[in-house]
């Protein structure tokens, strides 16, 4: 367990525990609905959750991440510890999403702050170990940089789906990447924001309590603005559009491309029955090993694993993707043509 | 394949096999490998675990398989269903193939086969007599083939070595016994990746999905500062070679592409991904469960053996790799290309009746370009 400071538990509540906090301040969560003073906390929690809800990052009360007096410290703290407890009493699932996502920003300009801290390298070492701590990155300075061993940086830059965390647009050597504070923290926030929201889901379901009835609903009608309805237009994507193409002429489709266009298909609910006289022209032609194959990429045969269609990233690797404008913004075939309503 | 050749082949890679055992050898780390093989026009058989050499030898001669296979991966039970073999770590391995180099030579010793009249023909999409798609292709590599196998080869040992850290040591290159090399890099970080982290890497290696920002060019204000230096690591370091040539031309050369603009600058890097990029099959080098083809064993695509280059640059695979007896056989062949096995000319034939050694045979039977008389 690190050991945080008292301007550090501000900047990262979320390594705090909670519990043991309130207690050692002498409070318990029930003051805070009824006492007036204490009520202030309540409500900057309520707008703590409100700003992230709208997409962004609550202003706090910190001066470069110190408190001038100590109740603004421990505002801060509370503050964030019944954002917790109301959205515990919201159950809204996108609440905690987007609170956990805003909290992870706010960290990470602390954390981002830490980093390039050449004054004071006790907040330096502080926040690479939080970083080792939580998420198993060994980070280390080297010159202007911080570098870290490719492999890890893998591990999180494949959720990015920008090009420049692509690693061929990095720099790169002796099996190292070299990242700038701002793009070191970056490269954590999804995991931050998963292990703040993991913290919450965790967290044990308090009751209702006296006073916090208010801005539960508050919430919870808040939340309500954020349910979307999809339409879909049913017109195949490019890549699926190519494949058939292909096979439509008798060309060879590779075993990347059979994959894709029948884990799609079988994602878009045709049956097997349908999908099977797709590949009727190609060269190697076997009704028996289509079928079993089909079978298999459905989960209705062997190991009963359903496949899913490959994401756009890998049909790219594989030389299947054939983008087109409509193409901008998805992630997966299956969601052409689907939009928001 | 009648059944002729077929027992024709069986008996020729029989025969390798019992007098080859010096050159089979299970890889280190046996038991937590999958194995499996193929039989002549026969399904894959694999789930397969062994312990030693002599397990594998028992296999090979019982089963005379007409391809073995071993996985790069490491499982705790091999032998069990994919989904519960509980996957360790595999091996990173690369595929390099003269047939995805696209290379000019390739239409002068490559022929079609028809899959319903098995007419011989020379257009590549269609066939010559009955006009059918239904078509395979088969291609005779020549040395420039090879020659162009090894320089992808090479371009990749360079990225391994002073990009991703492997050490040299810990990599072995082999003749993949057909049209390529198949490269292996052991006990690196990469190990335990998934396949979407290898995929990142194969677009590394591959020099794929680059932009321009990396390499100093900006969409709005270029800024002549932020271009590549020749003594910078990795792809940036590598393209001002390559584009800059030499320090004298670095500055000239900036201020065209500036003035170039943008979306040229992109075009010419997605370009350049062929020439400085070493051109590897991304499939191989995604899969984390694939079985590859054992070293030492026979590629019933050509009836030679996949064998480790320590020599690369020297290697020759149609004398250093071509292992089958000598002993003469007839056969009715129609192989309108010339081929050179262990320093011996042999074809083109057209559909005729020739005496040839064994290992000649075997090359033409598995390319399906002759059989017994």
């Amino acid at each position: 367990m690190i050991t945080l400071g008292k301007d550090e538990i501000a900047k990262y509540p979320f390594l705090a525990d909670a519990g043991q906090y309130l207690k050692d301040k002498g409070f318990t969560l029930q003051q805070f609905g009824v006492d007036p003073d204490l009520k202030i906390s309540l409500e900057k929690a309520l707008n703590r959750v409100q700003v992230s809800a709208d997409g962004k990052i609550y202003k706090s009360d910190l001066i470069d991440g110190e408190a001038s007096k100590d109740y603004v410290l421990e505002r801060e703290v509370f503050s964030f510890l019944l954002a917790i407890v109301l959205l515990k009493l919201t159950k809204m699932n996108t609440l905690i999403k987007r609170f956990a996502l805003a909290e992870a920003r706010r960290a990470e300009k602390y954390l981002e702050k830490d980093l390039a801290n050449i004054t004071d390298e006790s907040k330096k070492e502080l926040a690479v170990k939080i970083i080792d701590d939580l998420f198993s990155i060994q980070i280390k300075k080297q010159d202007d940089y911080f570098i870290i061993p490719i492999s890890n940086y893998l591990k999180y830059s494949i959720n990015f789906h920008e090009r420049e965390w692509k690693l061929v647009n990095r720099h790169v050597g002796a099996g190292y990447v070299y990242l700038t504070p701002h793009e070191t923290v970056r490269l954590i926030r999804k995991e931050l924001s998963n292990y703040i929201s993991s913290k919450i889901i965790n967290a044990k379901m308090p009751s209702m309590i006296l006073g916090f009835e208010e801005p539960v609903q508050k919430l919870i009608l808040l939340s309500k603005k954020f349910a979307t309805y999809t339409i879909t237009t049913g017109e195949y994507p490019p890549c699926i559009k190519h494949a058939i193409e292909i096979l439509e002429k008798g060309e060879n489709l590779p075993h990347s491309g059979r994959f894709m266009l029948a884990t799609f298909l079988l994602s878009r609910n045709q049956s097997i029955e349908q999908i099977a006289p797709l590949f009727k022209n190609a060269p190697d032609y076997n009704e028996r090993v289509t079928l079993y194959q089909l079978n298999h990429l459905a989960g209705t045969s062997g190991s009963g694993t359903q496949y899913s269609c490959p994401s756009c990233e890998k049909l790219k690797t594989q030389n299947l993707c054939f983008a087109i404008p409509e193409c901008d913004n998805i992630i997966n075939p299956l969601q052409f043509g689907k939009r928001r309503k | 394949m009648q059944n002729k050749e077929i027992k024709f082949l069986e008996e020729s890679f029989k025969k390798y096999y019992f007098d080859h055992f010096d050159l089979i050898h299970v890889p280190k780390r046996t038991s937590e490998r999958e194995f499996g093989f193929q039989k002549f026009n026969s399904g894959m058989i694999r789930h397969i675990s062994l312990k030693d050499d002599k397990e594998l030898h028992l296999l090979l001669m019982q089963n005379t398989p007409s391809d073995v296979y071993c996985s790069n991966a490491y499982y705790s039970f091999p032998n069990q269903p994919m989904n519960e073999k509980d996957w360790k770590e595999a091996d990173l391995i690369f595929d390099i193939d003269a047939k995805d180099l696209h290379l000019d030579c390739r239409q002068h010793h490559s022929v079609t086969k028809c899959n319903e009249c098995n007419q011989i023909s020379n257009t590549n999409n269609h066939c010559s007599k009955c006009n059918s798609t239904k078509i395979e292709i088969k291609s005779l590599p020549c040395k420039h083939c090879i020659d162009g196998s090894k320089k992808e080869v090479v371009k990749l040992l360079n990225i391994l070595v002073d990009d991703l850290d492997v050490e040299k040591h810990n990599i072995e290159i082999y003749f993949s016994g057909n049209e390529g090399f198949h490269v292996y890099a052991y006990n690196s970080q990469f190990q335990e990746l998934g396949s979407r982290e290898r995929s990142e890497l194969v677009d590394y290696i591959m020099f794929r999905g680059t932009i321009p920002e990396t390499f100093g060019m900006k969409k709005l204000k270029p800024n002549r500062s932020l271009f590549p230096e020749f003594n910078e690591k990795g792809w940036r370091g590598r393209l001002s070679k390559e584009i800059f040539g030499s320090k004298s031309k670095r500055s000239k050369i900036i201020s065209d592409l500036i003035s170039d603009g943008y979306s040229n600058f992109q075009k010419r890097l997605e370009n350049l991904s062929t020439s400085i990029g070493s051109q590897i099959d991304p499939n191989v080098t995604m899969d984390i469960h694939r079985i590859f083809r054992l070293p030492g064993s026979l590629n019933s695509k050509s009836g030679l053996s996949k064998v480790l280059c320590t020599d690369l640059q020297k290697f020759d695979p149609y004398s250093d790799s071509s292992f089958l007896n000598e002993n003469t056989i007839e056969i009715t062949a129609n192989c309108p290309i010339e081929f050179k096995l262990k320093n011996k000319k042999f074809g083109p034939y057209y559909e005729e009746q020739t005496t040839v050694p064994t290992f000649a045979a075997v090359y033409m039977i598995c390319k399906n370009l002759a059989r017994i008389s």
